[in-house]
């Protein structure tokens, strides 16, 4: 078998910086269908899953890719699947029932502008909505916005680590500038990249309990053939796994799912700042929008404002707390992504009327040109 | 590897296949007079009579009344989304391919919103056994027409008789590529379990599909009793093993095929995986 770590300076794309991520990680399993953006994604996995034991699959549809993800995960196995926005849609279903039966499974979107077919295939963030609330019902899962080929690397990882910590589809929502730009990819030596599995059962098999929790709330999982007996459903189900048609089932299964979650939110939530200490004009941003944020603070503190930006890392679950207590203390957040309002109104409810929010977004194609950020701060703000 | 369980015999009550039965979901949802219950058995016993560690296998489902018996069976088993449960068990085959997977469901599920990932795992000669519980209906859901639904027939969506003709299902497997397919009646129990038990032994692609009543949904609507359901299938079948698959369409006027239509021999997804795509060490 080859090394999984290709550890050293690479000077690649996004996409295959999150295949490399992906491998470096742990995931063996691969299960995709073509969609520029993304497709470079699954070529790169079909190359290298063979050489370190793993598996790569182009199924028939993204429904079908969804649905091996999930299955290979119950084998013990990390996987993962990579699309774009049409595929994405019909990941959905599926997507809701790796949230219900908790399980592990990333999913990378490199995001282009829709709606429908839309600009195949330029770039846009249309899909983070989507990505929050996409599939039916109640749920909670986890995504995360890279901004550069190094943050796929990186932010790849981290997907997988979180997922198989918490037991949740991990989703990774990059966009086609980062999938597709080449830069410079430092990948460390394996024994640099910590990384985390799913919890085992370790207590006798005849009382085991499929969902009960352990102490992080998240409850320890086994793999087919381990004996176990297994019973996962996508109906309402108690703490053994069996389905049970109540309210009160249902309100004791959700407790769980969010809880796991919504209890370890500072584990979960990782932001970045850049020049925050003093600003009271907070870019708010994530993705190649960041960047975008990033020039327009260095371009507004030029012109004697006092700007910051802080950068989702984290974009599911909401930073909530953090951008409630910033917007205590500046005057105004300005939301830079490439949709027409999605983040923003997440960022408006938490703000809670103590700071002005703003958007700049656009309708999708292009990455937003740092001038749109500075022309809006000169006309609201005086420096 | 784990020993399977001996079923309890001398405990009073207690039934042959207990030890595949998650007992603790008993009683189950089917209706008195449903096919399904007779499909599942069958497969428990076929599953017994491999003498395969069960621990070696996993049983996965779709939605719909057949697609429940993943919920009753004491394997590793996974109730899915509909339609889907071939390429959730193609995930699980190729990551673990030792693992004996079962696919069990209804014809709504494998052959409507399910048929573009029959036809390919079959084309693929995926390495499970899928089953099929063909009740010519969607019972669920209350009686809805499917893609397996004879010419003419009333159902709540086709008041006026059904204006589509149906699929033949054993065609369709053999043209996809299925290396094994066999269709049977659940009057037939004792060929449907031995077939049952062949396609679990058979490397790749194996279908089964049985015909069984849904006195309820089905039945209640055409003028067909539960008893008139099972003499159709009792004197209007005919058991012909080799037949050509191209004459199985199910009409029960000129009478209906029975046997293992196809028995043949294919490399499967994951020993052509490995053998085409694992690169020796240089
Ligand atoms: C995506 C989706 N569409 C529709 C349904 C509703 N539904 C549940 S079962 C079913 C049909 C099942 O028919 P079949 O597979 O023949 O199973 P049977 O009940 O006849 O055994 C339908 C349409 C669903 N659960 N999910
Ligand atoms: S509705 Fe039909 S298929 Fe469903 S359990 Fe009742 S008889 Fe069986
Ligand atoms: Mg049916």
């Amino acid at each position: 078998m080859k090394p999984a770590v290709r550890t050293g300076n690479h000077y690649i794309t996004g996409d295959v910086a999150c295949a490399e991520g992906a491998i470096a990680a742990g995931c063996r399993f691969f299960g995709a269908y073509p969609i520029t953006p993304a497709t470079e994604v699954a070529e790169h996995m079909a190359e290298r899953l063979p050489d370190v034991g793993g598996t790569f699959i182009q199924m028939e549809d993204e429904i079908a890719a969804m649905a091996s993800i999930l299955g290979a995960s119950w084998t013990g196995t990390k996987t993962m699947t990579a699309t774009s926005g049409p595929g994405f849609s019909l990941m959905m279903e599926n997507i809701g029932l790796g949230a219900c039966t908790e399980t592990p499974c990333v999913i990378v979107n490199v995001q282009r502008t829709g709606p429908s077919t839309g600009l195949p295939t330029q770039t846009g963030q249309g899909d983070m909505m989507q990505a929050r609330w996409g599939s039916h019902g109640d749920y909670e899962l986890i995504a995360i916005a890279p901004s550069s080929p190094q943050d796929c690397f990186y932010h790849t990882i981290l997907a997988f680590n979180l997922s198989e910590k918490y037991r949740v589809p991990v989703l990774v929502m990059a966009d086609e500038i980062v999938g597709h730009m080449s830069e410079k990819v430092v990948i460390p030596d394996a024994k640099e990249i910590a990384l985390v599995s799913r919890p085992k059962p370790t207590g006798r098999k005849d009382r085991f309990r499929l969902y009960e929790p352990g102490p992080n709330g998240v409850a320890p999982m086994p793999a087919i053939g381990e004996g176990y007996n297994v019973h996962v459903t996508g109906l309402t189900h108690d703490e053994r796994g069996y389905p049970v048609m109540t309210p009160e089932a249902q309100e004791q299964m959700m407790d769980r799912l969010k809880g796991k979650i919504r209890n370890n939110l500072d584990d979960i939530i990782h932001t970045e700042g850049y020049m925050m200490d003093d600003a009271d004009i907070v870019i708010v941003s994530y993705g190649i929008s960041a960047r975008t944020g990033l020039t327009a603070v260095d371009e507004a503190r030029k012109l004697g404002y006092k700007a910051g930006l802080f950068r989702l890392i984290t974009v599911w679950p909401f930073p909530e707390r953090m951008i409630h207590d910033i917007a205590a203390r500046v005057k105004g957040l300005i939301t830079v992504e490439i949709n027409l309002g999605q983040v923003h109104y997440e960022v408006e409810r938490c703000a809670h009327g103590q700071a002005d929010t703003y958007l700049v977004g656009a309708a999708g194609g292009a990455i937003i040109h740092p001038d749109k950020v500075v022309s809006l701060i000169k006309e609201v703000f005086q420096p | 590897m784990s020993k399977n369980p001996q079923p309890l015999k001398e405990k009073h009550g207690a039934h042959p296949l207990d030890d595949l039965i998650r007992t603790d979901r008993i009683p189950h949802i089917w209706c008195s007079g449903c096919g399904i219950g007779t499909v599942f058995s069958s497969c428990l016993t076929a599953i017994k009579a491999t003498g395969i560690p069960y621990n070696e296998f996993a049983m996965v489902s779709g939605i719909g009344c057949s697609g429940r018996a993943a919920g009753y069976i004491k394997l590793d088993s996974f109730h899915t989304t509909h339609g889907r449960a071939i390429p959730f068990a193609s995930g699980i085959k190729m990551a673990k391919p030792d693992l004996n997977v079962i696919v069990f469901s209804g014809d709504g599920d494998l052959f409507a919103i399910g048929g573009n990932h029959f036809i390919h795992a079959a084309r693929r000669n995926m390495d499970m056994t899928v089953i099929c519980v063909n009740n010519l209906i969607y019972g669920m859901t209350g009686g809805q027409v499917a893609a397996t639904t004879p010419s003419k027939a009333k159902t709540t969506t086709t008041p006026f008789g059904n204006p589509d003709a149906p699929f033949n299902l054993p065609l369709l497997a053999y043209a996809a590529g299925a290396s094994y397919v066999a269709r049977w009646t659940i009057l037939h129990v004792r060929d449907l379990t031995n077939a049952i038990n062949e396609a679990l032994l058979k490397k790749g692609f194996s279908f089964i599909e049985v015909l069984a009543p849904c006195p309820i949904n089905y039945g209640r609507r055409n003028k067909q009793k539960s008893l008139d359901t099972l003499k159709l299938y009792q004197e209007k079948t005919i058991i012909r093993n080799g037949a050509d698959p191209a004459r199985a369409d199910i009409d029960f006027d000129r009478g209906v095929i029975l046997g293992t239509f196809i028995d043949r021999e294919r490399g499967t997804c994951d020993d052509l995986y490995e053998a085409t795509c694992r690169r020796s060490e240089d």
